[in-house]
């Protein structure tokens, strides 16, 4: 146990899998940095240098820096998963989804159904998300609704080091494809992170507080804003639950409504756009599901239906707040005055 | 001497020792006006500590030993006992606040000390106090060293003279369980806490978990460290190793302190291993480790975070499931000690909690007249933890003798 | 003009009669189709048959093909079980797919055969990937790509030759040029060449004329020993003919009688008759009873197929994932 980032504990998930299984290789733009090029070989180690080190260590033929060019290397990863490697690509910014989309929609998601159950494509897909780099609206969406959306694929969004490191040595493991997602507002986060390989299951959500008066479902990185909200609320007297469904594709659904019949309110919390989000598919799901044990509406916190602004003035209203959880978690109480809205 | 108010135990006078764990103080300096309380110093790598809840208002008169607050570090929730008698005066910490090892808590002293000088008193402690370094040379962590060709994690502290004492966690437990004791220990002792082969951040390969298999590996940490003797202080499984260790090794072995020691007995709460092994999840856990205590507050979420956080590591899973293979079956001990717990040279205690729900208590009943036992009320199967000053205080006599 | 002589008499049985067989399937298909018995949307390969027999037969277990939506011929050519596949088409559960994929998605990766794709071009970088895990595991295996006209201005190709070149794939790109990419004829359509575009890639690449096996088959063969001895990937430009429209059900209007005539005359499988039975290397009424064999053949595969069942609720939700 040690006490790691978050982009120290990915590096390490991909270095201890890389090591236990020679057919874990990895690619990517620039993941090593320098290739054909006179001076520093390894020279970034990937954009953020999350993966820096492991050429050094593996070598070229199995870290492989590509062409800039989407479609044919994540294509070229999801042909090589389905005929017997273990890759994980990275998607620079899921931003780029547009540019290489068809792969993973209609080629890797289907191949297992459209083949009859005969094809295993383990690839992860890891890539970048969110917003708070004032790096603008084409570098800094979510976007993983639309890959929660297609049957075929998984989706993990670890909320911390602890849970990035076992949810990535989970999806290299897993025989499914999964995309990864890293907040790039996170990496130098850091905390206590064991030394051993772990895995953490897919589909088990982490309640990170218990409480009795609202449920807080939160997803990636607002789920610390939440954590956040919930020591504030606790302190003036209203204590909260507090869902972290680390994957949203599969959904631990158990555990959402079983804390949602415990506190009879709930909000969640979403960084990704408002219309067909995370945000609203809980909602549907509680309302359709739980919907007598509500004892007020259902809150969502998003960012708003806009792109990401550039302005820090503009990025820092946009992004979901601590004080805007808490006074959603205030306005879900207020109803039939448990405790006053203001 | 009476105290007002003091509930009498059956453990004798552990209060007259001065532990520096922030327990109880000097007579002479029991009768000085102004005491402070500070945070105390659990375990040896606890840099700070967060006040939950006082459970004394300023104005109230407090025993020593009365139960004045609950502390939660990261690694535990237990109740602060007073170490001085009096009146307080001060809650300088409030709830919910993390302060470090040392700092001022709050303050206590005769009822007829003016409020000016303990105002005084505050001030001046605090601009005098200063912290400990964190995290400096002199922190004691935990590392990993080789042994008998095995990866072990352990934590070492206190001089390097005197007889060593080894504590061995029990089934599913690692070296954290002894965190209010080590500390303690390390006083006068060159104390050793070890993570078993299968646990913690020692090695997950595990042939054989039989006590036997086990009892041979710490043997081979015990030669690793070149320690040739020392006072094995086991709890549950662990003791049923320390036992089988005196009795295999008896040169090796100085003393032996047995706290709620697996092999005195058939019964053993089955649904405790199966329910610690096959729970992942944290709302289905608590409920197995809430049989662990008498006391289910003591049972924080960062604890239960703490097992399955374990229970992820490679391997454990596998090693966990051999131990218990190895050595329960269903409501049944495979390991059996008590015919032979006689023949042990070492001097040998027993502690055990009343109302531990794992092992029963009265598997202490009946044994041979020299081996001291000791019950504590108010305590389950993790005695060393509930009852932390009161099995300091025995560990200490016993090596003493 | 190329040679028989490279390949044994065994051999030319075998290609005929993979040829032969791809024509009758396409051919018992077009009219199902035509009688309305065959769901979707099917895409027929009659007429170019020596592509990809000649391609394949160059090809073993440790090889992978990616095909298109044309892709009854390719999976014919690599092997892949006949009777399976006419399930498939018609969407039965003992189909090839379970009756999940049909025609447009008909695969057997037991056979290397990466599936017929219904995204123009997404085969491409599939086939890379093949490839690179034939030379990280050094299997010695090599990866073929087919792909046609319409694709070959996909960026999703494009970017696969360089992929292909710069990590020195053992991969042969091999672009069925059948003149049109649905209605749009290529000579519109395709700027520069197809060998012109190969090239500036740095990447080896000739012209082979589709209607003969034997070129066909030597092109290939000489591209595929490059790709297995670490020379890196390869183009071929097949100029061929689709006997049928794009799909069926096009009228193909687009295309004038003459030219169809004169495609037909120019039938690869009438064409590679005629040269080993004029060089008296096969005689001509051994060829006439494979014939009269795989259009028996055909017909039990047909009937199997048109009587089996169809897969049921219980199999509209499985084989998603590997374990959810």
């Amino acid at each position: 146990m040690s006490k790691k980032s978050y982009r120290q504990a990915i590096n390490e998930a991909l270095r201890q899998e890389m090591e236990r299984d020679e057919r874990v290789i990895i690619m990517g733009e620039d993941i090593s940095g320098g290739t054909g090029a006179a001076g520093d070989q390894d020279a970034w180690g990937g954009p953020l240098g999350v993966t820096k080190g492991l050429r050094p260590q593996f070598g070229p033929d199995r870290v492989l820096d590509t062409h800039l060019a989407e479609i044919s290397f994540v294509g070229a990863a999801a042909g090589a998963a389905l005929t017997g490697l273990r890759p994980v690509v990275e998607l620079m910014f899921v931003d780029f989804m547009g540019v290489c989309f068809d792969q993973i929609l209609n080629q890797t998601a289907k191949f297992r159904y459209m083949f009859g159950g005969k094809a295993v494509t383990p690839l992860v897909i890891r890539t970048m998300y969110g917003a708070g780099f004032r790096a603008a609206s084409q570098h800094s969406q979510c976007l993983y609704p639309v890959f929660t959306h297609i049957p075929g694929l998984k989706v993990a969004l670890p909320s911390n080091a602890y849970e990035a490191k076992g949810l990535l040595i989970q999806a290299i493991r897993d025989d499914d494809p999964v995309i990864f997602f890293e907040h790039k507002a996170m990496y130098d986060d850091e905390m206590e992170v064991p030394d051993e390989p772990y895995s953490i299951p897919f589909g088990e959500a982490n309640v990170t507080r218990e409480g009795d008066d609202v449920t807080i479902v939160a997803f990636g990185r607002m789920v610390n804003l939440a954590n956040q909200a919930a020591d504030s609320l606790a302190k003036q007297g209203v204590s909260c639950t507090v869902v972290d469904p680390r994957t949203t594709s599969p959904l631990d659904t158990e555990t959402i409504l079983e804390t949602v019949e415990e506190t009879g309110r709930l909000v969640v919390v979403d960084e990704a756009h408002p219309r067909c989000g995370m945000a609203s598919d809980i909602a549907g799901l509680v309302a359709e599901n739980a919907f007598d044990a509500l004892e007020a509406p259902i809150k969502l916190v998003t960012a708003p239906h806009v792109p990401v602004p550039f302005s820090p003035a503009l990025e820092d209203i946009y992004i979901p707040s601590v004080a805007k959880i808490e006074a959603a978690v205030r306005a879900a109480m207020s109803h039939g005055s448990k405790v006053a809205a203001e | 001497m009476t105290i007002e108010g003091h509930q009498p135990r059956r453990v004798p006078n552990w209060w007259e020792d001065d532990a520096g764990d922030g327990g109880p103080v000097e007579e002479e300096e029991r009768m000085a006006t102004i005491r402070p309380i500070t945070m105390p110093k659990w375990g040896l790598a606890m840099e700070e500590g967060m006040l939950a809840r006082w459970t004394v208002d300023v104005g109230e008169t407090v025993a020593l030993g009365q139960e004045i607050m609950d502390i939660e570090t990261t690694k535990i929730a237990n109740v602060f006992e007073s170490p001085v008698t009096g009146v307080l005066r001060r809650r300088v910490v409030g709830e919910g606040d993390t302060v470090p090892v040392g700092a001022l808590l709050g303050v206590v002293s005769e009822p007829d000390v003016p409020e000016v000088e303990v105002d005084d008193f505050v001030r001046q402690f605090l601009e005098q106090f200063k912290p400990a370094e964190q995290g400096g040379a002199t922190a004691v962590v935990p590392e990993t060293v080789e042994a008998g060709g095995r990866r072990i994690r352990r934590l070492k502290a206190g001089p390097d003279t005197g007889v060593p004492v080894l504590f061995l966690h029990g089934f599913g437990a690692d070296l954290s369980s002894w965190t209010l004791n080590q500390a303690a220990l390390a006083e006068e002792h060159p104390v050793h806490a070890i993570d078993l082969p299968g646990h913690g951040g020692s090695t997950k390969e595990l042939s054989d978990g039989s006590v036997e298999a086990l009892a041979a590996a710490v043997l081979d940490y015990m030669d690793a460290e070149g320690l040739d003797t020392a006072h094995l202080v086991g709890h549950s499984l662990g003791a049923a190793i320390a036992a089988t260790i005196a009795l295999d090794a008896p040169a090796r072995v100085a003393g032996l302190t047995l706290v709620a020691p697996a092999g005195l007995g058939e019964e053993i709460a089955g649904d405790f291993i199966d329910g610690f092994i096959s729970q992942s999840r944290a709302r289905k856990l608590r409920p197995y480790l809430e049989m662990l205590v008498a006391n289910p507050d003591l049972v924080t979420a960062e604890m239960v975070e703490e097992v399955l956080k374990f229970k992820r590591l490679d391997g454990a899973m596998a090693a966990l499931q051999a131990i218990a293979e190895a050595n329960f079956a269903g409501d049944t001990q495979r390991v059996s000690l008590r015919q032979r717990l006689g023949d042990i040279q070492a001097p040998v205690q027993i502690v055990w909690g009343e109302s531990d729900r794992v092992l029963p208590a009265r598997h202490a009943e009946a044994l041979p007249p020299h081996i001291q036992v000791t019950t504590i009320a108010n305590a389950g199967h993790i005695v060393h933890m509930e009852k932390a000053p009161e099995v300091n205080a025995l560990i200490r006599r016993l090596g003493e003798t | 003009m190329a040679s028989g002589l490279q390949l044994s008499r065994d051999e030319l049985v075998n290609a005929y009669r993979r040829m032969r067989t791809i024509r009758e399937f396409e051919d018992a298909v077009h009219a199902e189709f035509a009688a309305g018995s065959i769901p979707g949307f099917v895409h027929l390969y009659a007429g170019e048959e020596a592509s990809g027999v000649g391609v394949c037969m160059h090809l073993d277990q440790r090889d992978t093909i990616a095909s298109t939506h044309r892709g009854h011929g390719h999976c014919i050519a690599k092997g892949v079980e006949v009777g399976p596949m006419m399930h498939e088409v018609f969407g039965r559960k003992e189909g090839l797919c379970g009756g999940k994929g049909g025609s447009m998605h008909i695969a057997d990766l037991s056979k290397g055969m990466l599936g017929a794709n219904g995204i123009v071009g997404a085969g491409a970088p599939l086939v890379c990937g093949a490839a690179l895990t034939a030379k990280t595991l050094k299997t010695g295996g090599v990866a073929v790509c087919f792909y046609g006209d319409g694709a070959s201005n996909q960026g999703a190709v494009l970017e696969s030759y360089n992929l292909a070149k710069i990590w020195n794939l053992p991969v042969v790109f091999v672009a069925e040029d059948n003149g049109y990419a649905e209605t749009t004829a290529s000579s519109w359509s395709v700027g520069g060449s197809q060998v012109g575009r190969g090239e500036g890639f740095g990447i080896p690449s000739r012209e082979v004329d589709g209607s003969d096996f034997f070129d066909v088959y030597e092109a290939a063969g000489e591209a595929i020993e490059r790709a297995r001895s670490g020379g890196g990937p390869s183009l071929l430009h097949v100029r061929l003919n689709r006997f049928y429209g794009h799909f069926e059900g096009d009228a193909g209007t687009y295309r004038l009688p003459e030219e169809l005539e004169a495609a037909r005359s120019r039938d690869p499988i009438m064409l590679f008759r005629q040269r080993v039975v004029e060089a008296s290397l096969i005689p001509a009424d051994e060829l006439d009873a494979a014939d009269r064999e795989i259009v028996a053949d055909i017909r039990r595969y047909l009937e199997a197929a048109k009587s089996a069942p169809m897969p049921t609720e219980a199999d509209l939700m499985t084989d998603v994932y590997v374990a959810y």
